[in-house]
């Protein structure tokens, strides 16, 4: 490993920028906690935390592939497009943290918010295994602060609780294979692993590593059958946290394990079709993608409540993305960079709205919708627009998303292999899903109103991030050539 | 001629406006919907005066590249196909909107969202690219349920989810095998020249599974049955204008799709499938004949009496000849406009009125007497529908059973009966409806009916003409159809190639 | 072709006075009914001045016209006249104007009574002038939609169901044969009956329809044949006709007997002899029995009937398959038999005779019969009684009806039967006895009515309520009475209009 400390402090600018600026926010809450009313903290935090963001944003931009440290970290476009998206998605979700009043300890939060997104970008960047895992738990640990950080309500600690638990267990799957691929190749570095892997074939060794990384990979990305952690820690989590977890984790979660699969673990693919398929991780997705399809959508069918709908749907929605990771070979990033993106932004907007509607969560059931199209017509069209996106109604981003991954997976394949099987079930049961969206859109549009006219105080920040999800959707749904290429 | 992509745009900006407008002024917003209605109606007819047949297929109006890593064109052409039921479009959209001046609650709203199906419908009997095609078709789902969830009548929010999921099924369908159709091929782009060339690459399994793919999507839409049972409910449940536009305009979506999308891309398919779909399209005919025979809600019968109807398009598109597809069209046309007179009638002449749709208790009203413009213009739709001649049913129905003829007479049989069947249903409904007997008016029910207004009697007007010039002369409409079923476009169709 | 269309001025000018009828403002009754009685007459006229013109010994026919319709289609609006249609559109325009003074005179809707009644009169003229299937199907269909409202809105207390009745058994025939044509026109390519003639005379027709099969060559026979036979009728298809005519007011009724069951006739005639000769010819044995059934069993069962209408109906069924056993016997014969012409023509003289005298005696019979029934409110042969006692002239023309439809010699009624019973003989002497039964029982039950009616002894209701004709009355039966009687005397008036055309099908006949 050649590297130096200036090739080091380069690559990394964004994330140290970003450690700074957890810091910083937490200096200038304690400077000012006594003198200065909530409100103002509040604002400032936030502030702090935009600015950090921005700048992070900008050093990420401009980084290119001539910052690559090789065996540590890369800027290929799957990396670029990662961190670019983590940073605008989390720019977002900071933008419209101010709609929610009575947050106690608002510099606690961004900072712990800014620390978590040091550890996301550097997920989808990092060559060497070790490094990727411990940005994987920076990230995860202070997601699972930031889900039990309301601790006025019993939910979140539970949420936060169950969390913690099963990611802890789940990242521990995830260590124990690593350690076992490290044993069949005596390296950490997904190049060398790659390249030693080419030319052992696959022994029992690594069929059991394949088997404990698809757990944790399960588990990050709340695929079935290791999704039971996502209904609660919706349900429970702040809005904004869930809006976190539910976008950039997913979105920084996926970068990692396309990166460890597809390119670490290349030779352990396998192949999938009716005649000869043999061992490796392809099999093992396709059944992970089966199984959130069937879960998903059918467990969204019976909720009343609806982040436990969201919970359902975005593990319905995972089964798209594991497709687009099996085709990755052949597609390239722009995919499942195009798809999260999109989706995250939707998800995003759609729990900020939730979180205005209802601060201090009452109850949650999607009856409360009721009449929102009267109460607020601004909130009930976002929010429509939002739903439509995730039932994939053309022309909005969510249906171009899965058009794609389904025209370049039968591309690859044709309808008659499993693959094409897959994508034949993902269409049928958009159908299904359709019904649920649709039960939403019903309670907003249709149903009569039974709670009095909503006074909602948007402050500018959180409507311009709301005008910015919704555009993002709509404009890349008119001109997806913008990212796919 | 070039102005036609315009009805696309006016009918969106047309829905913004009506949705602003709706909040301050009701008349307002119908005024704007009228409007853009009228210039999209404009629009079509002088398009179709002026039309010049391509010798070679389509006339393009646009063709940019929109997705050029999948060759996605923003691809818009028509013939004289497109043309006929664009014109439709333009004739049923105004008509609906005609019908509709009486809504008072979220008149906005509800403007707002007709006028987005019809840019939506607009688009897809312009598009000329089959995923610009597929994505004009989703738009217009979701105004579907909403038009019939909020201001639908009986069972609205039952009817209007069956309605959308079954729609959305069978887009589902029809995308998969899309999207199949393109991979497989290896053609260049989506747009339907690029893909008929290519699909002659498929081998004949796969034109086969495919076409069934496709076909049988885009025929959920269009009624086919066993696939047909969204179709009474959802036009039972949704309001006048919707069930005019649904059951008129929106139905022929999925016909056309099949016309336009299915039959070109896989010739090689038909002589597997036709004797199922004929099969199909002929029980669908006399079974949906049968039972509205028997119904008591007058809406029911009218909407079964779609389904029936829409068998004889489809038997028409299925039976693959010159003769046959150019009735199919016209059928699609005729039955477009008299489907919708037949609930205007129903529902906004007669059930705002009566507030009651049961056939036996409409009898003892004597509606006959009470609303005789009511039941002039139900008599003359009734006649229409019935396939007497002089209206356009007619020489659409004489020309799918000429071209059924040549395919097989058992078909062209059936097909007969079902006429004979739709005479019985329909004479039973204005029996009961209009003409009771004396004996069976109650007393009570003797006070005056509001008065039929003048944009009924515009829409009435409307839509009887047209039905009445068609029917004496279905050259106009022929003249369009038939040079466009004459080119290479439709070539291997109607030559039957099955190798 | 002429230059003045005089063919399509007959046809349409009822039908476009009948339009502007419906857009002029409110006319009293009276002016109402005058124009109406114009416009009916204008057939008349027309009659009149296509008689000047008319030259029988002419072959094929006199006078055509030609328009384009739908060329996508081949579908074009020609018009012939011959002897034949020359015949029918006389008894129309006679029968007309008589329906129109039918018109109820208390609490009624006179413009739509006289509209509907315009409507039907063109409707029978373009049955009978047109010679392309397209219109010829429009007008035929268009008729069932005036008889169906008259009988629904004027019609007695089982009106409904006879008015439902009737359209569907009528559509129900005519969507056969529309299945037929198409089926023919799929075939041969065009629509024409004119060149489907001249095709079938070539036996390029059978060459034609002989790719579809045996079967369905006979199946595009039956869906004619059926088409046809509902409206003449024809046993076994004649059940919705007893039912009709009797809940029918009584102009309806007129029409209906003595124009509309002779469409059906003209079809035959006009559409399925000369298309299907061959097949024609093996089913009239068959068919001749069924005729003749008619013949019998529709005499026997007037017998049986108190209700005047009903029996008239039946009396109807009977009168109307003299006609076409008549047309059966002639296309039964083989070149074998060599009998000459003489059978041939005399039956198919008789056959046309009958069609107008049954026409004129029937429609004045319900006259009658719709006078009485409207002042006692009763039909029934045993509620009424004497009449001649109380209204002398009524029982004069209803007496001068009865007998012509009796066929007493020196009436119109008795030339067209004596032919069509000396043609059957000459054919099938059996049959003819047989059809003898008929006659018996025809004047059995005529005489039955006559004598209890109008003789006898007189009933209450007679007495009291029941009024002459009035001379309005008078004036209009007279000319069909006069016409009655003249023809009886002198039947060549109409015989010359026809002769040549049947000498020259007779001789031209296709026999196979």
């Amino acid at each position: 490993m050649n590297f130096n400390y200036t090739q080091l402090l380069l690559a990394f600018s964004p994330e140290i920028t970003l450690i700074i600026g957890a810091c910083l926010v937490l200096g200038a809450d304690f400077i000012t906690q006594k003198s200065v009313p909530l409100s103002q903290r509040v604002t400032q935090s936030i502030l702090v935390g935009l600015i950090t963001l921005v700048a992070a944003g900008y050093l990420s931009y401009t980084s290119n592939q001539a910052l690559d440290i090789p065996g540590i970290i890369t800027f290929d476009p799957l990396a670029y497009g990662s961190r670019l998206c983590i940073i605008i998605l989390t720019t977002l979700v900071v933008c419209s943290l101010g709609a929610t009043p009575g947050r106690t300890q608002p510099a606690e939060y961004i900072s712990l918010l800014l620390l978590g997104t040091s550890g996301l970008i550097v997920m989808p960047a990092a060559q060497n295994i070790i490094l990727g895992f411990l940005a994987l738990e920076l990230a995860s640990l202070s997601l699972y602060i930031l889900t039990g950080f309301d601790r006025t309500r019993s939910r979140s600690s539970e949420a936060g609780m169950k969390y913690f638990i099963l990611g802890s267990t789940a990242a521990a799957f995830l260590l124990f294979g690593i350690s076992l691929i490290y044993g069949a190749t005596g390296s950490v570095d997904l190049n060398l692993i790659a390249s030693h892997l080419n030319s052992h074939p696959l022994t029992p060794l690594t069929k059991i590593s394949l088997i404990f990384i698809i757990v944790g990979f399960g588990f990050k990305t709340a695929a079935a059958p290791f999704h039971l952690w996502a209904p609660d820690v919706y349900e429970g989590a702040p809005a904004t946290s869930a809006a976190l977890i539910s976008s950039v984790s997913k979105l920084a979660g996926f970068a990692f394990f396309t990166r460890l699969l597809s390119l670490g673990l290349a030779p352990l693919r396998g192949n999938l079709s009716f005649k000869d398929s043999s061992a490796g991780w392809l099999i093992l997705l396709a059944v992970l993608t089966l199984a959130s399809l069937l879960i998903g959508n059918l467990g969204a069918l019976a909720q009343t409540n609806i982040r436990r709908l969201l919970a359902y749907s975005a593990i319905a929605h995972t089964s798209t993305l594991i497709i687009a990771l099996m085709i990755f070979n052949t597609t390239g990033a722009s995919l499942i960079i195009y798809y999260t993106l999109t989706y995250g932004c939707a998800l995003i907007g759609i729990f900020t709205i939730l979180g205005l509607l209802d601060p201090e969560y009452k109850s949650g059931l999607i009856t409360d919708l009721a009449g929102l199209s009267k109460r607020s017509p601004l909130l009930a069209g976002l929010l429509g627009l939002y739903t439509l996106s995730l039932a994939g109604i053309p022309p909005l981003a969510g249906f171009f998303g899965k058009f794609f991954v389904f025209t370049f997976a039968l591309k690859s394949q044709g309808l008659s292999s499993p693959l094409g099987i897959l994508v034949l079930a993902g269409i049928l049961f958009s159908a299904v899903a359709l019904y649920y969206y649709l039960g939403i859109l019903k309670q907003i549009f249709v149903k009569p109103s039974t709670q009095a006219p909503l006074t909602i105080k948007l402050n500018v920040a959180t409507l311009a991030a709301l005008i910015l999800t919704a555009l993002v959707i709509v404009v890349l749904g008119i001109a997806p050539q913008l990212i796919v290429n | 001629m070039n102005a036609l992509p315009c009805t696309i745009y006016l009918s969106f900006t047309g829905a913004l406006l009506t949705l602003l407008i709706g909040k301050r002024s009701a008349l307002g917003a119908r005024i704007v919907a009228l409007a853009t209605a009228l210039l999209g109606l404009e629009i079509t007819l002088s398009a179709a005066l002026s039309y010049i047949p391509n010798p070679h297929g389509l006339t393009t109006l646009v063709n940019t590249p929109w997705i050029s890593q999948l060759g996605i064109h923003y691809y818009l052409a028509v013939d004289g196909i497109s043309l006929t039921l664009l014109i439709l479009t333009g004739l049923a959209t105004t008509a609906g909107i005609l019908f509709s001046w009486n809504i008072e609650e979220r008149v906005g709203e509800f403007f707002a969202l007709y006028l987005v199906l019809i840019g939506g419908v607009y688009g897809v009997f312009m598009s000329a690219d089959v995923f610009l095609f597929f994505v004009f078709y989703e738009i217009a789902i979701v105004p579907k349920y909403f038009l019939v969830a909020i201001w639908g009548s009986k069972n609205k929010e039952y009817g209007a989810m069956k309605l959308v999921l079954y729609s959305f099924v069978g887009s589902s369908l029809v995308l998969a095998g899309l999207i199949w159709t393109y991979a497989a091929s290896g053609a260049s782009s989506f747009g339907l020249p690029d893909l008929i060339q290519a699909s002659s690459h498929l081998t004949h399994i796969q034109h086969i599974e495919i076409f069934g793919l496709i076909f049988f999507g885009f025929a959920t839409l269009a009624g086919l049955f066993p696939l047909h049972t969204w179709a009474p409910t959802g036009h039972v449940a949704a309001p006048t204008a919707a069930s005019m536009l649904l059951a008129g305009v929106v139905m022929k979506l999925g016909a056309y799709g099949c016309l336009r999308v299915a039959l070109p891309l896989f010739p090689q398919a038909i002589d597997f499938w036709q004797p199922i779909i004929a099969c199909l399209a002929v029980l669908g005919i006399i079974y949906a004949g049968l039972i509205a025979l028997i119904q008591e809600d007058f809406k029911y019968v009218i909407g079964y009496s779609s389904v029936s109807h829409m068998g004889f398009v489809i038997l028409g598109l299925i039976s693959c000849n010159l003769k046959s597809l150019s009735g199919a069209v016209l059928q699609m046309f005729s039955h477009g406009i008299i489907a919708g007179l037949l609930f205007a009638v129903v529902g906004r002449m007669v059930y705002e009125r009566t507030h009651t749709r049961n056939l036996n208790e409409l009898k003892t009203m004597g509606l006959g007497k009470r609303l005789p413009f009511v039941a002039c213009v139900f008599v003359i739709a009734g006649l229409a529908s019935m396939g007497m001649p002089a209206f356009s049913g007619f020489p659409a129905e004489l020309t799918i059973l000429i071209g059924t003829w040549k395919v097989s007479a058992v078909w062209a049989t059936a097909a007969a009966v079902g006429i004979l069947i739709s005479a019985a249903f329909t004479l039973r409904a204005i029996q009961l409806a209009f003409f009771s007997e004396a004996k069976s008016v109650t007393s009570a029910n003797t006070h005056a009916f509001a008065p039929i207004t003048l944009p009924e009697k515009l829409g009435s007007i409307l839509l009887i003409g047209t039905t009445l010039i068609i029917g004496l002369k279905p050259d106009l409409l022929f003249n369009l159809i038939n040079p466009a079923l004459q080119s290479p476009y439709f070539e291997n169709i109607i030559k039957g190639v099955t190798s | 072709m002429n230059h003045f269309p005089i063919l399509s001025f007959t046809i349409f000018v009822p039908l476009l006075g009948a339009l502007a009828l419906t857009l002029l403002p409110n006319l009293n009754e009276k002016a109402l009914k005058q124009v109406g009685l114009y416009l009916s007459l204008s057939t008349l006229l027309f009659v009149v001045l296509l008689l000047r013109q008319f030259d029988p010994t002419q072959s094929g026919y006199a006078i055509t016209e030609k328009y384009a319709w739908i060329p996508s289609l081949k579908v074009n609006f020609s018009l012939g006249l011959d002897g034949i249609s020359l015949l029918l559109i006389g008894l129309t325009a006679l029968i007309s104007p008589l329906c129109i003074l039918t018109l109820p005179k208390t609490n009624t809707n006179s413009r739509l009574y006289i509209l509907l009644f315009l409507i039907l009169q063109s409707a029978a003229l373009g049955v009978f002038l047109t010679l392309d299937f397209i219109p010829w199907f429009l007008f035929w269909e268009l008729s069932l939609v005036p008889s169906y409202f008259l009988i629904k809105l004027w019609g007695g207390s089982n009106a409904a169901k006879a008015a439902y009745q009737f359209v569907i058994y009528t559509m129900g025939g005519s969507a056969f044969m529309l299945l037929a044509f198409a089926g023919i026109y799929f075939k041969t390519g065009t629509f024409n009956f004119v060149e489907l003639t001249e095709l079938a005379k070539s036996g390029g027709l059978t060459l034609s329809l002989a790719s579809l099969g045996h079967t369905w060559t006979v199946i595009v026979f039956l869906g004619v044949f059926i088409g046809l036979a509902v409206k003449v009728p024809l046993y076994p298809f004649h059940t919705w006709l007893p039912l009709a005519y009797s809940e029918a007011p009584t102009g309806a009724s007129i029409f209906m007997t003595a124009v509309m069951s002779k469409m059906g006739v003209y079809g035959f005639i006009r559409i399925l002899w000369p298309l299907f000769p061959t097949l024609l010819h093996r089913a009239s044995g068959f068919l001749v029995w069924l005729a003749l059934a008619g013949v019998v069993l529709g005499a026997f069962a007037a017998i049986r009937q108190t209700d005047i209408k009903r029996m008239l109906g039946y009396s109807s069924i009977n009168h109307l398959s003299y006609c076409l056993l008549a047309l059966f016997s002639i296309s039964s014969i083989t070149p074998e038999s060599a009998m000459g012409y003489a059978p041939i023509t005399a039956a198919f003289a008789g056959l046309l005779l009958q069609l107008f005298n049954h026409g004129l005696s029937a429609a004045a019979l319900f006259y009658c019969v719709g006078f009485i029934e409207s002042q006692l409110s009763t039909r029934s042969i045993t509620e009424i009684g004497g009449i001649r006692k109380v209204a002398p002239r009524l029982a004069g023309f209803s007496g001068v009806a009865l007998f012509c439809s009796l066929g007493l010699p020196g009436l119109s009624g008795f030339i067209g039967e004596f032919l069509i019973f000396k043609g059957v003989w000459g054919i099938h002497p059996i049959i003819s006895t047989i059809a003898c039964l008929g006659l018996f029982a025809t004047a059995y039950f005529l005489l039955t009515f006559w004598q209890n009616v109008f003789h006898g002894a007189t009933t209450e209701n007679v007495k009291s309520t029941l009024k002459d004709f009035t001379a309005s009355d008078v004036l209009t039966l007279a000319p069909i009475t006069l016409l009655m009687i003249l023809l009886g005397i002198l039947p060549s008036i109409l015989i010359q209009l026809f002769n040549p055309l049947i000498q020259h099908w007779a001789s031209s006949l296709v026999l196979p």
